[in-house]
């Protein structure tokens, strides 16, 4: 009972992980219809960007000058100001030119984008996998630990508590702002929107800024555990099936599909092979062993499941075409 | 009668009411309005000095002692301010429908002289300076919202907040011969009103003829409103939603009679459209809607289950089969098993109280209806989910109140016992008559009709049909006494029983019955659009109109189902099975006040309809199967259109009195 | 027939002040096609005036030049004095030009409410910080707006369906509820694009009434482009007639229905 509800705990930390970047996607989604694609990369480029900031790296030699490291309290806003500064100038040379153009033109200018924002990160900040050190606390919870036996990472505690931190600031400011309520009239009808004097290139800076910073959150949490490296872009195709399943255009979609793909694959990598064994293994011959890397295809067996059954998502709003 | 005006301490008047209302509850709420999403609300002081104000602002414009003051508007607190104050000046109040066309309205304004008129907004103005010419004695209109009156001219037309001003300018400036001032004349003018002085003039529709203006007395309201107060220990924490027409007895009664002697406070909705809503946020405490409304009601909540998910839709019908055996024995405080009041309480968490708070009904303590007979299943319905819904009968005449149900006395069939201070007689004919503190002055110069009405010794006739149960002292209502007519073989015709059995079933929004002095009964149907329409959109029938939905072949084999069970029913009771349908048409039209078809609160108007469609009579009776119909209407703006179609008639099963023997 | 700074009162006691739009020379063409050719025209303060003429005619190419959506080739707008060569969506409604459009153009998952709110994004000032805190003077802010809005929810009578989202409204009240939206900026020139397409008798009228209500109330200044002749011909003060992109004629309702050029370009022209 104990292993597994450190699996199904450590399942739904990895999930808030997918949580974090299909927010960022969905962010995006929502006011400009635009698939961002390099969300994961952004991520990986924030992470790169606060390193180098902490550690005094010497952009394009790729040489660390302790003399010029910066503190965390100082480094942190600076690299939130160097993702607002990347929103604007993705709006000014890349949204501006492309409005109102098909989906797909938009979608291949974002993976143009990953790949200038990879490129970017190598050259300026160097290709190695590097270590984030923010004061973070390492090691496990001694509490449980003690008290019920349970081992969970202090460090994985605090990405969590980030998370919902972060989440609920969202929330707030869409449902509560001025600037939410034109998010949300952006992301309904551009025209009307416009008529009503909302400026649009202002809406997306903003929008691309907030993913931004949620990109670093998720670089940043992401980073301290695994290192920062190349495969952290990866984790937004990970957030593909995460999308999937909780809608594309839905926050607490992003939220609850990721929470359920985290523990699921986790269940799966760990349980699946018995669970398995113990129903078919009357009639078949089976090797629990091969299912040992269930983790790495488990999320897209399920979001391709979902798409037969529930298109829209778990929170998705039914697609109905109106005539 | 003075020795009865005594017996209410020298709190005769409502003026007087509210003076002490304002001295010793002066910081409790009396009036809320939603107004520009808000609930703003003012309290028994505030209200006092808004009256205050209003009324010196009248004295100041001319009015007089005696003299008639139009009410005309939607239900908000001004309007009951308004005619309060002009009930501290001596004049008299005559709240009239707001949705009445111009001739009506035109007839009544002309009939009792009315010098000022006191409106809602441009929509009223409008209707007063079209009849111009006709209104010789009207002088002044205050209204209360200014929108699109700037451009108007203004020498006899003044907005309230106008009056109020004047009033609060020249309060006590010195004036007239007396040198009084006018606060002074105000005073004067309200210690001299008594208790005998008319209180209110409140035209009623009639179903035949010209409206009669029905004179109440300061007297009839207030007793009235203290013996019905404390028949259901209304106090003032009691809460009313105002959304019924001002023109109609009952407002006045809830909303000032008795407000005003308990001290509870009167809300009004934001508008007519937000009833519901608003309804919701008050969650009254003390309310009344006629059958019609509650009837609305279930139809939407039987249209939301139907498209409920299906669990939702069995716990729904789990839990209200159980409430249908033990809410209203638990309501009226009868034993009930242990184990079915905890699965009642169960019912409560999940189904009763959601429903009662969704449709606004979960605070409601005291619920009544009356006006017509409800349904006994839609009175159950409400009764099972705990709502104290209760009916009374009343008339205008007497002030409302004739025979209310006391709690843990209450059935679908009778309608009370005899309210408080209402003495109850049953002629000969079986016509039900009436004596009461409540029981009006007169008809407003219309000597004949009172005379015709009330007798010297103060009996009123109800012109209803009825008798006194034996044992519980019930009364039971029949029929209009008119309408119970005999049939050509001397048989008991009473068409009013047989359209209510009919009007019970949703599809069936009103239907009139015809048979007095023929040899059998038929019928015209009209059907419920909203219920009809849901039907047919569930099963993908689809349809363009109004006469085109009627004129469906399974529609009409669906009514003449319902027919046939009526029938079925009508011929278990030997005195009237004579009432049995055995033809009828479904009309092409919906039957409405605007086409005199039916009055203003919803009634059949008889004479007007067999006149109107008389070709339509002829077909039933002489055996054609089908009859074109030509119908002019008019539509909500005065203008006029016609409406034609073909009608089929079709035939419908009796039972004779020899079948039912034989089986 | 300088009417620059002429001032008159209309039978209906309203006034109508000087020039607050000029349209000069425009033409505007999409690859080849011609949609206004050389069309000038003015609107003065407080007046209603009727863009009209037959499907194709360019009206709502007009409006859509008039509030920037489109860049004529040629031609210049003159609006409260200052002279442009083209308008820009964002300069027009912060100089207050409103509009609605043919085509009801909400914010379809939002409710009445917030649909009405996001007119009045202009007249919110507060920066994103105080907004993301929704504390102090944002809060006062939301507050005011919220108090304006609910005036228009209360004088378009929809106080009803305050919390509905807009989708789910029939077509003749979400027509009520994007006006709302036009007039929580409270505009100085007010585009209505076909105000009352696909509506009811009933629907027409109380648009009508309002329409007038808010140009006595306000003083709003409003050009509207309608098919219903008779609408336009009770409303309006002045009507331009465009036909295939050029302007037939620009006069009082009276004049216009008399000229020889319009009754050619209705003839045989199916309109409804």
């Amino acid at each position: 009972m104990l292993f597994f509800m450190e699996t199904v705990i450590s399942g739904l930390l990895a999930g808030i992980m997918y949580s974090l970047v299909a927010l960022g996607f969905v962010l995006i989604f929502k006011a400009s219809g635009v698939f961002n694609f390099s969300q994961g990369v952004m991520a990986l480029f924030a992470a790169l960007t606060l390193v180098g900031l902490l550690s005094g790296t010497v952009p394009f030699t790729h040489v660390d000058n302790p003399s010029f490291a910066i503190p965390a309290w100082a480094a942190i806003p600076l690299t939130i100001i160097v993702m607002i500064i990347v929103a604007i100038l993705i709006e000014r040379f890349i949204l501006r030119h492309l409005v109102n153009q098909e989906h797909i033109i938009l979608f291949m200018a974002m993976v143009g984008l990953s790949y200038v924002f990879e490129g970017a990160g190598d050259i300026i900040w160097g290709s190695d996998v590097k270590v984030i050190d923010l004061g973070l606390p390492h090691g496990a919870w001694d509490w449980l630990l003690d008290t019920h036996g349970l081992y969970i990472e202090k460090i994985e505690l605090v990405a969590a508590a980030a998370a919902v931190v972060l989440v609920v600031v969202l929330a707030a400011f869409f449902q509560k702002t001025r600037i939410g309520r034109a998010l949300r009239a952006v992301a309904d009808d551009h025209q009307a929107a416009l008529s009503v004097g909302i400026s649009l290139r202002y809406i997306w800076i903003i929008v691309w800024s907030v993913a931004g910073i949620v990109a670093l959150v998720t670089g940043v949490v992401w980073g301290a555990k695994s290192g920062i490296q190349f495969s952290l872009s990866l984790i937004a195709l990970k957030a593909l099936p995460v999308l999937i399943l909780g809608g594309f255009e839905s926050i607490p979609g992003a939220i609850v599909g990721g929470l359920i793909i985290g523990v699921g694959e986790k269940l799966a990598e760990v349980f699946g092979g018995e669970v398995i064994v113990a129903i078919f293994g009357r009639w078949f011959e089976i090797d629990p062993g091969i299912f040992t890397a269930t983790e790495n295809w488990f999320a897209y067996v399920l979001a391709l499941i979902f798409l037969l059954f529930r298109p829209q998502g778990l929170f998705g709003e039914k697609i109905i075409e109106r005539v | 009668m003075n020795s009865d005006i005594a017996q209410l301490d020298g709190l005769d008047t409502i003026p007087k009411l509210l003076d002490r209302n304002a001295r010793e509850i002066g910081d409790k709420p009396a009036s809320r309005e939603k107004e520009y999403g808000i609930w703003q609300s003012w309290t028994w002081s505030e209200v006092r000095g808004e009256v205050e104000a209003l009324a010196l602002g009248l004295l100041e414009l001319g009015l007089k002692k005696g003299d008639h003051v139009a009410i005309i508007g939607n239900n908000r607190p001004y309007f009951y301010w308004a005619m309060v104050a002009c009930q501290s000046c001596g004049a008299v109040p005559v709240p009239l429908y707001q949705d009445s066309v111009a001739k009506e309205m035109a007839y009544v304004l002309k009939h009792c002289g009315t010098r000022f008129a006191i409106v809602e907004n441009q929509e009223q103005v409008d209707k007063l300076l079209e009849m111009g010419s006709k209104l010789k004695t009207l002088k002044q209109i205050v209204y209360i919202d200014p929108r699109g009156l700037r451009n108007y001219d203004h020498t006899s037309m003044r907005s309230y907040k106008e009056v109020q001003k004047l009033g609060r300018e020249h309060a006590d400036s010195k004036r007239g011969k007396q040198k009084l001032s006018l606060r002074e004349e105000l005073e004067k003018r309200k210690a001299k009103l008594t208790g005998n002085d008319a209180c209110v003039i409140l035209y009623t529709s009639g179903t035949t003829g010209e409206p009669k203006g029905v004179v109440l007395s300061h007297y009839n309201i207030v007793a009235t409103a203290k013996n019905s107060s404390e028949f259901d220990h209304l106090c003032a924490d009691d809460s009313v939603l105002a959304y019924l027409p001002m023109a109609w007895v009952g407002d006045f009664i809830f909303s000032i009679g008795q407000s005003f002697w308990t001290g509870f406070c009167v809300s009004c909705p934001e508008s007519p459209d937000t009833m519901h809503q608003d309804m919701g946020e008050i969650g009254p405490t003390y309310f009344f809607a006629p059958p019609r409304f509650y009837e609305s009601l279930l139809t939407t909540v039987a249209i939301r289950m139907e498209d409920a998910s299906a669990i939702k839709r069995n716990i729904y019908k789990y839990f209200m089969d159980h409430a249908g055996k033990t809410g209203g024995p638990i309501l009226d405080g009868k034993s009930v098993g242990l184990w079915d009041r905890l699965k009642y309480a169960l019912g409560n968490i999940l189904v009763y109280g959601p429903l009662k708070n969704s449709l606004g009904l979960s605070r409601v303590r005291v619920g009544y209806t009356a006006g017509e007979a409800i349904g006994p299943e839609i009175f159950d319905f409400y009764r099972s989910l705990g709502i104290n819904l209760k009916q009374l009968y009343g008339q205008t005449e007497a002030a409302v109140f004739v025979t209310q149900q006391p709690d843990g006395e209450v059935r679908a069939d009778t309608v009370g016992v005899p309210s408080p201070g209402v003495e109850l007689r049953i002629d000969e004919s079986g016509e039900v008559f009436y004596r009461s503190p409540g029981v009006f002055q007169d008809y407003f110069k219309n000597a004949k009709s009172t005379a015709a009405t009330k007798d010297k010794e103060g009996w009123v006739a109800t012109g209803d049909a009825g008798f006194i149960e034996t044992g519980s002292g019930h009364l039971r209502i029949i029929d209009r006494a008119k309408d119970v007519g005999k049939m050509a073989d001397g048989r008991l015709f009473a068409p009013k029983y047989v359209e209510n059995k009919l009007k019970f079933y949703p599809n069936i929004l009103e239907a009139v019955v015809f048979g007095d002095g023929r040899d059998k009964c038929c019928a015209f149907i009209n059907i419920d659009l909203n219920a009809v329409g849901n039907w047919a959109e569930r099963n993908n029938i689809t349809y363009a109109s109004y006469q085109d939905l009627a004129g469906l072949p399974q529609v009409l084999a669906m009514i003449q189902a319902h027919v046939e069970e009526v029938n079925e029913s009508i011929a278990s009771d030997e005195m009237l099975s004579g009432c049995q349908i055995h033809r009828f048409l479904a009309l092409h039209k919906q039957l409405d006040a605007d086409d005199g078809e039916l009055t203003r609160t919803q009634k059949v108007r008889r004479r007007i309809i067999e006149e109107k469609f008389s070709n339509l009579i002829d077909a039933l009776y002489d055996g054609s199967n089908n009859i074109f119909a030509d119908t002019e209407v008019t539509y909500e703006d005065g203008r006029k259109g016609r409406i034609s179609a073909t009608l089929e008639i079709r035939n419908t099963r009796v039972t004779t009195i020899e079948q039912r023997a034989a089986a | 027939m300088n009417m620059m700074t002429q001032t008159s009162i209309t039978d209906d006691g309203r006034t109508i002040g000087g020039v607050q739009m000029k349209v000069d020379n425009i033409s505007l063409r999409f690859g080849g096609v011609t949609a206004i050719r050389n069309a000038s025209f003015d609107i003065r303060h407080g007046e209603i005036r009727a863009i009209i003429g037959p499907n194709g005619a360019g009206k709502t190419s007009m409006l859509n030049v008039i509030n920037g959506f489109y860049h004529p080739q040629d031609g210049t707008i003159t609006f409260k004095g200052e002279k442009r060569r083209d308008m820009r969506p964002h300069i027009a409604a912060t100089q207050g030009i409103a509009r609605t459009f043919q085509n009801v153009a909400l914010f379809k998952g939002m409710t009445t409410l917030d649909n009405i709110m996001s007119g009045r994004a202009l007249k919110m000032k507060r920066n994103i910080l105080w907004q993301m805190l929704y504390v102090g003077p944002a809060r006062q802010e939301e507050l005011e707006n919220r108090k304006f809005v609910e005036t228009i929810i209360d004088f378009l009578e929809i106080p009803h369906i305050r919390r509905t989202p807009v989708g789910k409204l029939p077509y003749g009240l979400q027509k009520r509820v994007e006006l709302g939206r036009a007039l929580a900026m409270e505009p100085e020139l007010l585009l209505l694009d076909e105000p009352m397409a696909g509506m009811n008798v009933e629907e027409k009228e109380d648009m009508s009434r309002f329409i007038i209500d808010i140009n006595e109330e306000f003083g709003t200044t409003i050009a509207l482009i309608e098919h219903d002749m008779g609408v336009v011909m009770d409303l309006s003060d002045r009507v331009v007639v465009l036909d295939h992109g050029d302007l037939i004629a620009d006069g009082t309702p009276d004049e216009v229905q008399k000229n020889q050029d319009v009754i050619d370009a209705y003839l045989g022209v199916a309109h409804d």
